[in-house]
């Protein structure tokens, strides 16, 4: 065994021009950041204030941008999917050859749900939920911030087998036997495994780390059933993921002793059974969409009862609602595969469960209904986002509960059909949700509000893009297309999968639009500037603070005595009030702990990848050795004095009356 | 924790702690129970891939073949035994005891480390049998279900040795007391793993 293992220069794939336009294009524009940063003196600033920072505000921001990024990456694999049909109708290979584009169908899934979806959520919750509940961090502020660079950690290594090796060839879930040593014997099952192991740990300590912070830090006053619904929908989210995240650890560590150890889980031979695998997988994976959907539900609940400026209809059964969706999604796993040759009744009871989730979400979405009845819905970009949702996932529920019938799903197993139900859920539920959520909190987070032209324009083309996009795959499921196929030959399809590619085209000038709209914003902050941290008028505490928040979030711990904290204590003449006298805080010090610490644990991934057997054991011993030196480190806190919350709160007082707030 | 300013100590105006020291240590022991709840649930996925598995002995050995009740009894009595010794070294703990902590820390690790001995031995006394992991699917589950357990263990006793040169270094402050708690209720969560273990594993499979 040689000195790098498995790796060497054969391992970049300089034969294949695309992806070494793409690598070149990723290293300049890589370069050109790294020379702004250097040309304006901040890395000082970037070290300090952001990459060791154990703030839940910074950590949020950094997760979005990290989602943001992952999410052009998977869009750019989505076009070139789309395109590739296009052209390859009527016998024609296309441009992309069936193993590169089998990567990237893969690649495609995984980044999506494991690199943009899932960052997008925790980034939100890390921004609004501690603000939301009263309080001043998380529990376990440290290890908030390695569980960020855990993620990190996964998106690198997804990244690097772009330009080193392979990726999986094998679909997202990566069912053995195809995903075991035999039909897969490259490293690209092993980028996966790593990649998802190493993010699936740093969700899982955001999940018990959110779940102590939600349970043990609630402002005094503050009881369960007056937390604001977004805080309860992550909540519920953090069960589900401490819940299931331990299950997929599982599945992949018993994959992965099959692959380096020639274990038989799930092997054609020996007694293996590879149905264990699948039956795992979606053990965790369905109750992964719930975690995904389930804040953006409390998204929408929060958009749609401040601009209509009501009450949430109907909050009670709106958190009864998130938590039988929350256990109902446990006991459906396996109609993701009815195929598999159940008995009739074991197919009937999962369909009968799956279609059972149809009842608490349609409760949702009457009572956000009901909360706009009457209401003056004042019109912006997160309410349209929150419209366009409440359409485009009725039709992906429906669809849903039509899957959800055995004897139906028999025929549209595995089609098209099923790939335009799950994008019309997942986009239309989860995306949709966290983009109204990006532009509901984004003045609350970076101060300064977005521009609104440029966020209606995204939002129109993402809404057409999306149906133009994904309509015609029901029609060509219908037909008869299935998923994962690199090349057609039906003059039938043909018509329908231009549409489709059309609408991707749609999208894409969506996503651009986005971008713009962040440049156009940056470059107008001060015209857009937030001056009292309540631009929208907001119920929940997060609005309480300055924009962007304190970095202690509050100066005086607030006493609760509503669901709507801050809509109670406005209209009690409380709202924007200095304390007679302010009590020192004690905060956490930031630490470059987390960061060296998944920095050694990368290693170890990648070396287990590469079989690069002496890098594995330094990179554990050096992440277990920066452990340790955090834990016996005694310089982790300080205190912030009296003198400097005054000038803070009193700055932020002065701004807010700016604006014309009346205290 | 570092030490509280002068101006912070209780008689001068309280601190508004967001992290309280008191409150923090609770935060601890509850995270801790959350985290072990969520290893509570990779070891079912064990369990439950052991259960689909353990008939698919592909003409090799079955349970009933290689386990060895007496060896394992012995193994089971000297975990069992090595969370009672931890308890008394909590009780110690909580007296500040500090010299007695250490004798029963003592006392549990080698009784932990007897455990480990004896299940690295009946894992070599199977492989050089020719019934190693990779032999049927049966073998495969076993070694997995069992083996995670170990390692849990061995990851225990390691955390053990750093928490005795912890007490023996700095004392029992209220940091390494809170330490010790979160080390016990691991402790003892594997020896309730074992007993499920002992019972779905070797009991079931031999009789």
């Amino acid at each position: 065994m040689s000195f790098l293992g498995k790796l060497s220069i054969d391992a970049v794939p300089y034969h294949e021009p695309i992806i070494m336009i793409t690598l070149a294009v990723v290293g300049i524009v890589g370069l050109v950041v790294a020379a702004l940063v250097t040309k304006y003196q901040k890395w000082g600033i970037l070290w300090r204030d952001w990459i060791t920072s154990i703030d839940h505000k910074r950590l949020g921001v950094m997760y979005i941008i990290l989602a943001l990024i992952m999410l052009v990456r998977g869009f750019a694999d989505a076009i070139m999917m789309r395109t590739q049909l296009a052209a390859a109708t009527n016998g024609a290979e296309g441009y992309l050859p069936p193993e590169h584009y089998d990567q990237i169908f893969t690649a495609h899934g995984v980044i999506m749900i494991i690199f943009m979806a899932m960052p997008f959520m925790i980034g939100l919750m890390n921004i609004v939920v501690p603000l939301q509940i009263g309080a001043r961090d998380v529990a376990f502020p440290f290890l908030n911030n390695l569980s960020f660079w855990l993620t990190a950690g996964g998106a690198i290594l997804i990244n690097l087998s772009l330009g080193l090796g392979e990726f999986a060839k094998t679909g997202w879930v990566a069912y053995p036997p195809l995903s075991g040593l035999e039909y897969s014997p490259g490293v690209g099952v092993d980028y996966y495994i790593w990649a998802l192991q190493i993010s699936g740990l740093g969700t899982l300590l955001t999940g018990v780390n959110f779940l102590v912070t939600v349970l043990k830090m609630r402002a005094p006053g503050m009881k369960l059933m007056d937390m604001p619904i977004f805080t309860w929908t992550c909540t519920w989210a953090n069960v589900l993921i401490a819940a299931s995240f331990p299950i997929l650890t599982a599945v992949l560590a018993m994959l992965t002793l099959d692959r380096y150890l020639d274990f038989h889980f799930f092997t054609n031979e020996a007694g293996g059974n590879a149905m264990m695998y699948i039956n795992l997988f979606w053990a965790w994976g369905h109750p992964e969409v719930y975690i995904l959907v389930l804040p953006a539900f409390g998204i929408f609940s929060e958009i749609v009862s401040t601009f209509t400026g009501k009450r949430l209809f109907g909050y009670k059964s709106m958190v009864y609602a998130t938590a039988s969706i929350s256990i109902l999604g446990f006991i459906v796993w396996l109609h993701h595969f009815f195929t598999m040759g159940s008995s009739a009744n074991v197919n009937a009871f999962f369909g009968v469960m799956t279609m059972v989730i149809a009842v608490p979400t349609g409760v949702k979405l009457f009572n956000w209904l009901f909360t706009m009845y009457r209401g003056r819905l004042r019109i912006s970009v997160p309410i349209l986002w929150t419209l366009g949702f409440m359409v485009t996932f009725s039709i992906g529920g429906m669809t849903g509960v039509l899957l959800a019938i055995p004897g139906a799903d028999f025929v549209l197993h595995n089609s098209l059909f099923l790939i335009a139900h799950f994008h019309n859920t997942i986009i239309g539920g989860a995306v949709f949700g966290y983009l109204a959520g990006f532009s509901f909190w984004f003045p609350k987070a970076m101060g300064f509000k977005l521009d609104e032209r440029w966020g209606k324009a995204s939002f129109w083309c993402w809404l057409v893009g999306f149906f133009v996009a994904f309509m015609p795959l029901y029609v060509l499921g219908f037909m008869g297309m299935t998923r994962r196929l690199n090349h057609t030959n039906n003059p039938e399809w043909n018509i329908w999968l231009y549409i489709a590619a059309a609408g991707a085209v749609i999208i894409m000038f969506g996503i651009l639009f986005t971008v713009i709209q962040l440049f156009v914003s940056f470059k107008n902050r001060e015209q857009l500037k937030d001056h009292s941290g309540d631009p929208w008028n907001g119920h929940t505490l997060e609005w309480s603070t300055a924009s962007p928040p304190q970095y202690y979030n509050f100066a005086k711990i607030p006493h609760v005595h509503d669901i709507d904290a801050w809509t109670d204590m406005k209209e009690k003449g409380l709202a924007y009030k200095m304390e007679e006298s302010y009590a020192p805080i004690h905060m956490p010090k930031n630490t470059p702990a987390g960061i060296f610490m998944s920095a050694g644990i990368t290693a170890f991934c990648f070396a287990m990848i590469w079989h690069i057997w002496w890098l594995a054991i330094v990179g554990l011993v050096g992440a277990i050795t920066v452990f340790l030196f955090r834990c016996y480190s005694d310089d982790v806190d300080y205190y912030v004095q009296p003198e400097e919350i005054v000038e803070i709160e009193s700055a932020h007082l002065e701004s807010a009356k700016k604006e014309g707030v009346t205290a | 924790m570092s030490t509280i300013p002068a101006s912070l100590k209780p008689g001068s105006h309280a601190a508004d702690h967001g992290h309280d020291e008191h409150h923090h240590e609770g935060h601890q022991l509850f995270g801790f129970w959350v985290y072990l709840m969520t290893d509570c649930l990779l070891f079912a996925s064990f369990f439950a891939t052991y259960a689909v598995l353990f008939m698919n002995t592909a003409g090799g050995v079955s349970g009933k073949d290689i386990f060895e009740l007496d060896f394992v009894a012995v193994e089971t009595a000297a975990l069992l035994l090595s969370s009672i010794t931890f308890g008394f070294a909590m009780i110690a703990a909580h007296a500040q005891k500090k010299g007695a902590t250490l004798a029963w820390l003592l006392v549990t690790f080698a009784f932990g480390a007897v455990f480990i001995g004896m299940e690295i031995y009946e894992f070599h006394h199977l492989i050089v049998h020719g019934n190693g992991p990779q032999t049927s699917a049966f073998l495969t589950a076993f070694f997995s279900l069992v083996g995670l357990h170990g390692c849990h263990v061995t990851a225990g006793l390691i955390w053990m040795a750093v928490m005795m040169i912890d007490v023996a270094k700095n004392g029992l402050r209220p940091r390494t007391v809170t330490r010790l708690g979160c080390l016990s209720l691991f402790w003892h969560f594997l020896d309730i793993v074992w007993i499920c273990v002992f019972t779905v594993v070797y009991l079931m499979g031999a009789m």
